[in-house]
């Protein structure tokens, strides 16, 4: 076997390795949490109190405004002058959770508003409190609809991930770049890395597509 | 009175609280009051929609509400089901709560005006993401709070009635046009309403499933069932209806039993709308 396929097998498991400890729960926290986020932004774009939507809107034109990489390093670099100092995992998750925040926050709000306003009728009709035509009614619907560009959103954030190893978080890329530097084997590094994200990604298109199926069942083909 | 102290819906009928046949359908002034409304008035910005509107419904009447688009009575019918919020004037059930609207309605006051009464939408606005089943017990079991079992055999027993019985687990883009309408009347008839409202409910159906709707509404009004239905339906009118309410305008030009509507309306503009829909082409 040559060196470059016994370096390849030798460093695919510590790479590996970097996604499940690193990359995988990385991208998983931050999204559920940056959903939570941008559900309630959504909510508060679209409620009827004029400063909670002017709010809103600041909040989603700053981060969608402002690259990703320089809020990870306002967080981790800027904060501690301001005397809030912290660890590389949480400042990567806050700037992931607040950035999957603004982006999906306006897509659960057109979500929201593709949903018929008879549907809001309907639900309030049959004697429902607003939280329950919410609940119950709006938001399956538009849940159908946002799966999509949502699942777009994730996939970037797995892969925009790597922009942790700037903090020192051990993820994927950080462990690829580290074998690189020791074994002088970029490109064979770097394409590994690479070979990782896009498997990873690849799962999660089919997982799209089997949701979107199973979200698609009442609608008519 | 609301809709949980209502009769059961389980058994033979409907779930009606009045005896079929108890009221001789000829005479609109005969029956108890169940609503009046005095003075309805809503504008949305500078259009006036609703003059002062009078209205008297009685138990188990059907009222029929007719008049040229624009006119106000979908508007009308709404605000009984405080879908809209109107400006001015009352709407007070006989022994029950009144609503003052030139007063601001606080959500319970809302709330509570909403549940006298239960919609049929024009497009049905059935849930698309719910089973048949679950579209009818939605509001009982999560609004309600009636057991499931007793809410899912209410439900079986009402779609028996309007021959969906085998439908009960499909979703709604699987049924026709009319299915739909009729699935969307059971869902209104479980919530055990003092009063149906019918917001045009054979508009958007095709020519050939209306009967199937029109049936079952004609079914529920024999069985006493208190029916306010706005709808260009003469037939159904003429053979239904206690009372034809007809406006335009934002304004009630005049209500009275359908034989004299139709035969011999007062107004001029009853007499030509009337015309017209009767008789589209002038001939």
């Amino acid at each position: 076997m040559s060196d470059n396929a016994q370096l390849f097998l030798d460093s695919l498991w510590p790479i590996v390795e970097g996604a499940i400890k690193g990359t995988i729960p990385l991208a998983l926290i931050s999204f559920s949490l940056g959903l939570i986020i941008a559900l309630i932004v959504a909510l508060m774009r679209l409620s009827k109190s004029k400063v909670l939507s002017a709010l809103a809107r600041i909040y989603i034109s700053i981060i969608r405004g402002t690259p990703l990489l320089v809020q990870l390093f306002v967080i981790f670099y800027g904060m501690p002058s301001v005397g809030i100092t912290l660890d590389p995992w949480p400042s990567a998750i806050i700037a992931f959770s607040l950035n999957v925040g603004g982006y999906a926050a306006e897509v659960i709000r057109a979500a929201i508003l593709s949903v018929p306003r008879g549907q809001w009728e309907a639900g309030y009709t049959i004697g429902m409190s607003q939280t329950q035509q919410l609940g119950r009614v709006i938001l399956p619907q538009a849940a159908r609809v946002s799966v999509p560009p949502l699942s777009n959103t994730f996939i970037s954030l797995v892969k925009d991930s790597s922009l942790a190893s700037l903090i020192l978080v051990t993820e994927t890329f950080r462990v690829s770049q580290e074998i690189a530097a020791f074994s002088q084997e970029f490109m064979l590094l770097y394409i590994e890395a690479a070979l990782v994200y896009w498997v990873i990604s690849t799962f999660l298109a089919f997982g799209q597509s089997m949701l979107e199926e199973r979200l698609d069942r009442y609608v008519s083909k | 009175m609301s809709r949980n102290d209502a009769n059961s819906g389980a058994g033979g009928n409907f779930g009606s609280q009045s005896q079929p046949g108890a009221m001789k359908r000829s005479d609109m002034n005969q029956g108890d009051v169940l609503f009046d409304v005095k003075g309805l008035s809503k504008s949305f910005g500078d259009l006036q929609v609703l003059k002062s509107i009078d209205l008297t419904v009685r138990k188990g009447q059907v009222s029929v509400l007719m008049g040229p688009s624009g006119s106000g009575k979908t508007t009308v019918l709404r605000s009984l089901n405080s879908l809209e919020s109107p400006d001015g004037g009352t709407i007070t059930f006989t022994g029950g709560p009144s609503f003052d609207f030139s007063k601001s309605q606080k959500k319970p006051e809302r709330a509570l005006l909403r549940d006298q009464s239960a919609m049929v939408f024009q497009q049905h606005n059935l849930f698309p993401h719910r089973t048949v089943l679950e579209n009818v017990t939605e509001g009982p079991i999560h609004v309600q709070k009636t057991p499931k079992a007793q809410a899912i055999a209410e439900a079986e027993a009402l779609l028996a009635r309007v021959g969906l019985a085998d439908k009960r687990d499909v979703y709604p883009f699987q049924l026709s046009g009319g299915q739909q309408q009729r699935v969307g009347i059971v869902r209104a008839l479980a919530l055990k309403p003092d009063v149906l409202l019918f917001d045009e409910p054979t508009s958007a159906l095709d020519p050939e499933l209306v009967g199937d709707v029109l049936a079952v509404m004609k079914e529920l009004a024999d069985e006493g069932w208190t029916m306010v239905v706005v709808t260009h339906e003469v037939t159904f009118a003429r053979a239904v209806a206690d009372q034809v309410v007809f406006m335009d305008g934002g304004v009630v030009l005049e209500a009275s039993t359908p034989s004299q509507m139709f035969s011999n309306p007062r107004h001029r503009r009853t007499r030509q709308f009337l015309d017209r829909i009767l008789n589209p082409l002038g001939e």
